[in-house]
């Protein structure tokens, strides 16, 4: 049975018509719209590579159906940088040497993202790594993330606060 | 994945009566359900995405002071509600404590309550597993158990529930609403998920086409607010489920105990209410000694059901620390490290 | 796969020396926006997914598989099964050579280990191919499992590792231990482990006739494409394999392993591209993982605390089928004087995949082991551990008598000590707790890892436009060779980087030999050197040879390159630009070759490793025998450093590999049907964020003249040596229980209060 559905992708709405309701988020942006920045590593919840945002909110693409997610507005690593301008944390994590081979990079960049609009971390390096921690890397980058992350949090508090002077 | 049709009624009628049907499964965030289907745990015919029902995400006080939390909240929303964590710090400590963020945002309240073992023999489809079908016989039995039951077992099946939500709510005597083919009724929640006995497969008192379409906490639940702790023992500091884990809230007056609360996750296939342990401590002085009794009360009954015995004295000792840590006061924030026995490196408690 | 575009943070760059640099990784932009290329990222028009089908019983046959279930789904396009598949050309039991395994690509109905492929559905969709997989319900004919250390008859392997010999004598063991003041004898137990990539072992192959384009992770272009010709029996130069980036090798993507050429396989069989992506539990058997070891260690020592003899014995595990066996007691062969040591190996087979190199093979397993056995002995002395390891400090390497080519480590073990505050440790256990009442335990460890070389070519141009390029078929895992080999590049070209187009991660680049063996960047560093230093002098006989040159007359040797320029060695002043020269001779571009190889008279004369001092704090609660991990230093000294920003990361992931090594990474196989029970990652458990503390690396300076032509020793894999028997020694100094089982867990530490 086919289905028609819609999704906001990276700011531009897809309306497209699903053939099989078992395709999940991340095997759709992969598979079918060939969004291959959103990496599958274990398609069970269990490492967040696939990590994007939906409705601005950070969840594992693999434990999603798309069908169920008609109507979201969906962000992937895709989306974060303006043409050659990088997000903070994408520049962060350069500067910060948070990966090595760079596999689980893009969820853990949208991971960061979504957890400084979540807004519980703050600075605090401590809940920075127990927030980031459904981020699996096995290469060991934890150290340059948690840094990224200080550094791009910090940079975001000081533009609020020159906004809000 | 087996192909299924996808449903997605309008209203929770609808909902009930199209998972009615033998074969269908609800879908919520899918957050346990598909990785059960990508195992081939689960191989429904039908799902019934109950996601798009309106009017089942909702946090609100009751005119008699009781709490009734939508079945769609996603875990992260209640655990970061202001008021909810102000008023039920444990179940927010628990919360927090459980899976990952990005999981905590997907996974819904009635998900969670319903969420299935991970019993590494009732996923492992080649294995014998009761729970999974009726009379197969249990792998686990003999198998690698070291995590597994130590209480309410039984020789068909010795898994245990892994939620962390459920134990402080099991603690705070909360209700669920379920809505059904006869319409709607409650039970508490200590009378939804089953003990396995000879019936394992049957893990709780839902019966076809239920809907849970909420939780309530009911008003005495708010007076635990100043003492109330979860603590888990887990294998890595984060994104691990519980070895052994305690919910402790008391209600202390003039320096005793007037009424104590207690449950603990990880031992058994429900989450474990330790009710001889609060009487223990009911008028007491909130003393180690005290604590020490209650734990053993709490455990009296536990056994082994394999190469865990040392669950039951981790558990013990849990339970004393969970008491302690909820003596000494909720902490102002809940700690970087929810639920975790480094908490208190990174955050004061609050005396 | 689009071109790639590389760059680093210009703020880093120094202008005319690159080696040295904290460059950032030039590969960093696509990384960070999700445009590096991964394997599984390609989709050739037409391509169609291919799953495969694993057994779920460990030994046994294949008795039956419901094809027509599966072809009756709907998007199943066809089903390769041992009856239904294109024939290789070879056997693929036969070893053709030492770096050949055996692989299962459906030869026969066998089964040999749990996971092993036995049927592969191809599919318009991913969902079809994957339910079309599990619709072939196969049933089997089982035979009892062979699980665990004491499965069998225990052997004496030929060789341990790549060819070293199974045991190793010095002097008088027995006599040693009798005239021991003071012995320890304990048993230590390790278990399998997996490489668990973060990026699943994945393949895109398309054949167009007899020609076959690859897209897979491998840290071995060559090696895979060699073998890829002799299976499929097509020559050389009809197969291009592309792997620009890897999501994590760690060894397990070194060697060509069944699946991707499942993938191959069923290419051919329908013609079309096939996408073939191990699911992550399919990762838990053909693509090799960790041997379990147990270990013994013998230790005697003389009433000053100097090693009487050092024995070591590990029992180790291969499969049923293959050899390779984890060289766990030659880590005793280099880090402590002794004047007796004597290493031994055995081993059962197991029905499991066969165990492979895994970062650190032997040296990971062996150093948890040895390490902890030193810090048991150094207790017995009552002496504090780093002074024990001080005081049987190796002048010279122990089993050989042959004296080091540099060791640093007496710099590493003091400049580690003084930034970790080593000096305020409690000699006793169980002393220190922190405010929180939690104990806190410091230990140490040893870190060692050979220097090793493999054999590498690289080719080098020089521009007329002032550019120049390095061809090499180089990997990058993550290791960072993108930026480090760049740097070399640039250097040896005597080129600003940014003029210096930088080829890797193809088969039809020279052969960079295998990334592995914490070798690579010396190795390809080398190859690079030479081709450098062989373009330069094409372009300086240009030059010295013609008397319109200001360098006419310099001779070869009397010329350097710097900044895009030749340049007199007597007198500086004295120069040309590279693109004067090549105008003037009118030529488009001067080419050259170059190779590097391990010397083998340097390797005669000299032991050559890399050296390193870890130090670790861990707390744990006292009641509930949690343990986290709260601080690490490790000060490396392993020759030339090309990037330390790089290097750094590298060895903080092997000090991470470390703690992980001792607290939570463990395979649980089910000892009765021989299935891994754990195979995910949310119960095998590899560090999370919240479990790494604050690192902190040193590196040592180091000079070694004789390992290679850069200097360089290579810091893939000894930042995992010495910081997992840190910890544990750590766990060990907070609780007073010794654990000789890894990984430490929660009752073993449940101890009175």
């Amino acid at each position: 049975m086919n289905h028609s559905i819609s999704l906001t992708v990276n700011g531009a709405r897809r309306d497209f018509v699903l053939d099989d309701p078992r395709v999940t988020l991340l095997d759709l942006l992969r598979e079918r719209l060939q969004l291959t920045g959103t990496k599958k590593g274990c398609d069970r919840g269990q490492c967040g590579a696939c990590t994007i945002l939906v409705d601005g909110k950070r969840i594992n693409s693999c434990l999603a159906l798309a069908i169920s997610h008609d109507g979201a507005d969906i962000l992937t690593i895709e989306g974060v940088a303006r043409g050659d301008q990088l997000h903070p944390v994408q520049a962060a994590f350069i500067a910060h040497d948070g990966f090595q081979c760079g596999f689980c990079t893009p969820g853990q960049i949208m991971s960061a993202i979504g957890m400084m609009q979540e807004a519980q971390a703050g600075n605090d390096p401590e809940r920075i790594r127990e927030c980031m921690s459904g981020n699996l890397c096995r290469c060991g980058a934890y150290a340059g993330i948690v840094d990224a992350v200080l550094e791009a949090q910090t940079g975001m508090d000081e533009s609020n606060q020159r906004r809000s002077a | 994945m087996k192909p299924f049709d996808y449903i997605r009624p309008a209203t929770v009628a609808e909902a009930v009566a199209a998972a009615v049907q033998p074969g269908a499964v609800y879908l919520a965030a899918g957050t346990n359900l598909l990785d059960l289907m990508k195992g081939g745990v689960s191989r429904p015919d039908r799902l019934v995405d109950v996601t798009h029902l309106d009017g089942l995400d909702g946090i609100e006080t009751l005119a008699d002071g009781s709490l009734r939390i939508g079945t769609l909240v996603s875990n992260a929303d209640l655990a970061h509600d202001a008021n909810f964590a102000k008023s039920y710090p444990a179940v927010a400590e628990a919360l927090l404590s459980g899976a990952s963020a990005q999981l905590r945002n997907a996974a819904t309240v009635g998900g969670n309550l319903l969420q299935r073992t991970r019993c590494a023999y009732f996923y492992d489809t080649a294995s014998r597993c009761n729970k999974r079908e009726a009379g197969l016989g249990c792998d686990a039995r003999d198998g690698e158990n070291r995590t597994h039951a130590v209480l309410g077992w039984s020789e068909s099946c010795i898994a245990t529930h892994p939620s962390d939500f459920c134990v402080p709510l099991l603690a705070l005597d909360a209700v669920v609403e379920i809505e059904g083919r006869n319409g709607r009724r409650e039970i508490a929640l200590d009378a939804l998920h089953r003990l396995p006995a000879n019936t394992p497969e049957r893990e709780s008192a839902l019966e076809p086409g239920d809907l849970v379409v909420a939780v309530r906490l009911p008003p005495a639940a708010r007076g635990f607010a100043t003492h109330a702790r979860y603590l888990k023992v887990r294998e890595r500091t984060s994104y691990a489920f519980a070895v052994v884990s305690a919910a402790a809230a008391l209600r202390i007056e003039n320096g005793k105990v007037a009424e104590a609360r207690l449950a603990l996750g990880g031992v058994a296939a429900k989450p474990w209410r330790a009710r001889a342990a609060e009487d223990v401590l009911k008028g007491v002085t909130p003393t180690a000694d005290a604590f020490q009794e209650a734990a053993w009360r709490a455990l009296t009954d536990a056994k082994p059901s394999g190469d865990n015995a040392f669950k039951i004295e981790l558990a013990r000792r849990i339970v004393v620390r969970a008491l302690t840590l909820a003596a000494a006061g909720t902490p102002a924030r809940i700690p970087a490290l929810p639920a975790s026995p480094f908490a208190s490196t990174s955050g004061a408690i609050h005396a | 796969m689009p071109e790639l575009n590389l760059s680093s943070s210009p703020a880093h760059l120094r202008h005319g020396s690159n080696i040295g640099q904290p460059l950032t990784r030039r590969d960093g932009v696509l990384k960070v926006k999700g445009q590096a290329t991964y394997a599984a990222d390609n989709h050739p028009p037409g391509m169609l997914f291919a799953v495969m089908a694993v057994a779920s019983i460990a030994r046994g046959r294949v008795t039956s598989l419901d094809v027509a279930a599966a072809k009756r789904h709907p998007g199943v396009v066809d089903v390769m099964t041992p009856d239904h598949k294109p024939q290789l050309a070879i056997d693929p039991e036969i070893k053709t050579n030492p770096f050949v395994f055996r692989m299962e690509v459906l030869q026969s109905d066998e089964v040999r280990y749990a996971n092993q492929p036995i049927a592969v559905v191809i599919a318009e969709t991913l969902e079809a191919a994957t339910e079309g997989a599990v619709l072939l319900a196969p049933r089997y004919e089982t035979l009892p499992a062979l699980v665990g250390l004491d499965a069998g008859e225990s052997y004496v392997p030929p060789v341990v590792g790549v060819g070293n010999p199974t045991e190793n004598h010095l002097g008088d063991v027995e006599a040693g231990l009798t005239a021991a003041e003071k012995q320890i004898d304990a048993i230590y137990e390790t278990p399998p482990q997996y490489h668990n990539a973060m990026e699943p072992h994945a393949i895109v192959a398309a054949w167009n006739g007899d020609s076959l384009q690859i897209d897979m992770p491998t840290q071995g272009l060559m090696l895979s494409l060699a073998r890829v010709a002799e299976l499929f029996g097509i020559a050389h130069d009809k197969i291009h394999i592309r792997s620009p980036f890897l999501g994590g090798g760690f060894g397990s993507k070194g060697l060509m392993a069944g699946p991707p050429v499942l993938g191959i396989m069923a290419a051919k069989l329908v013609g079309k591209p096939v996408k073939l992506v191990l699911r992550r539990e399919q990762m838990y058997g053909p693509v090799g993982h960790r041997a379990p070891t147990r270990q013994r260690l013998r230790i005697g020592t003389d009433g000053e605390g100097r090693l009487t003899a050092l024995d070591h014995h590990a029992r180790t595990v291969s499969s049923t089928f293959d050899d390779f066996y984890e060289p766990a007691a030659d880590a005793s062969h280099t880090l402590y004087a002794s004047p007796a040591i004597r290493t031994s190996h055995d081993a059962v087979r197991v029905n499991t995949g066969t165990p492979l190199f895994m970062r650190a093979p032997g040296e990971a397993t062996g150093s948890i082991a040895l390490e902890s056995a030193i810090d048991e002995m150094a207790w017995a002395c009552g002496m504090d551990p780093l002074a024990f390891r001080l005081k049987n400090y190796a002048e010279v390497e122990p089993i050989t008598g042959k004296p080091f080519s540099s060791k640093a480590l007496r710099a590493c073990y003091e400049q580690g000590a003084a930034r970790f505050g080593w000096a305020k440790r409690s000699l006793q256990p169980r002393q220190m707790r922190d405010d929180a009442g939690l104990l806190v335990g410091w230990g140490m460890g040893t870190a060692t890892f050979p220097a090793l070389m493999f054999q590498a070519e690289a080719r080098a141009v020089l521009r007329r436009d002032g550019s120049g390029a390095m061809e090499i078929g180089a990997h990058d895992m993550g290791q960072g060779a993108w930026t480090a080999l760049a740097q070399i590049a640039a250097d040896e070209l005597g080129l600003d980087i940014d003029r210096v187009e930088f080829k890797a991660g193809s088969s039809d680049l020279p052969d960079a030999g295998i990334a592995g063996g914490s070798a690579h960047t010396a190795t390809a560093g080398a190859a690079i050197h030479s081709a450098g230093a062989a373009v330069v002098a094409k372009l300086a006989d240009l030059a010295t040879n013609d008397e319109r040159s200001p360098l006419f007359g310099a001779g070869n040797a009397g010329v350097i390159a710097r900044d895009g320029r030749l340049i007199r060695r007597d007198d500086e002043t004295r120069g040309e630009s590279y693109v004067e020269i090549l105008a003037r001779a009118g030529v488009a571009e001067v080419e050259a070759r170059g190779t590097g190889a391990p010397n083998p008279a340097a390797m005669e004369e000299y032991a050559m490793h890399a050296h390193g001092a870890v130090f670790a704090e861990v707390k744990v609660d006292p009641e509930l025998g949690q343990v986290r991990v709260t601080r690490m230093v490790g000060a490396f000294a392993a020759g030339r450093i090309v990037n330390p920003h790089l290097v750094k990361s590298q060895l903080f992931g092997g000090m991470i590999w470390g703690m992980s090594f001792a607290l939570h990474e463990e395979a649980i196989t089910d000892r009765r049907s021989g299935r891994i029970m754990n195979a995910n990652l949310g119960e095998y458990h590899i560090p999370v964020n919240a479990d790494v503390p604050p690192l902190d690396v040193i590196t040592v300076e180091e000079h070694d003249p004789h390992v290679n032509a850069l200097g360089i020793k290579g810091v893939g894999e000894i930042g995992i040596t010495g910081s997992a028997g840190a910890v544990a020694n750590a766990v060990w100094h907070a609780t007073g229980v010794r654990v000789r089982r890894f990984p430490i867990k929660i009752e073993e530490l449940l101890t009175q209060r």
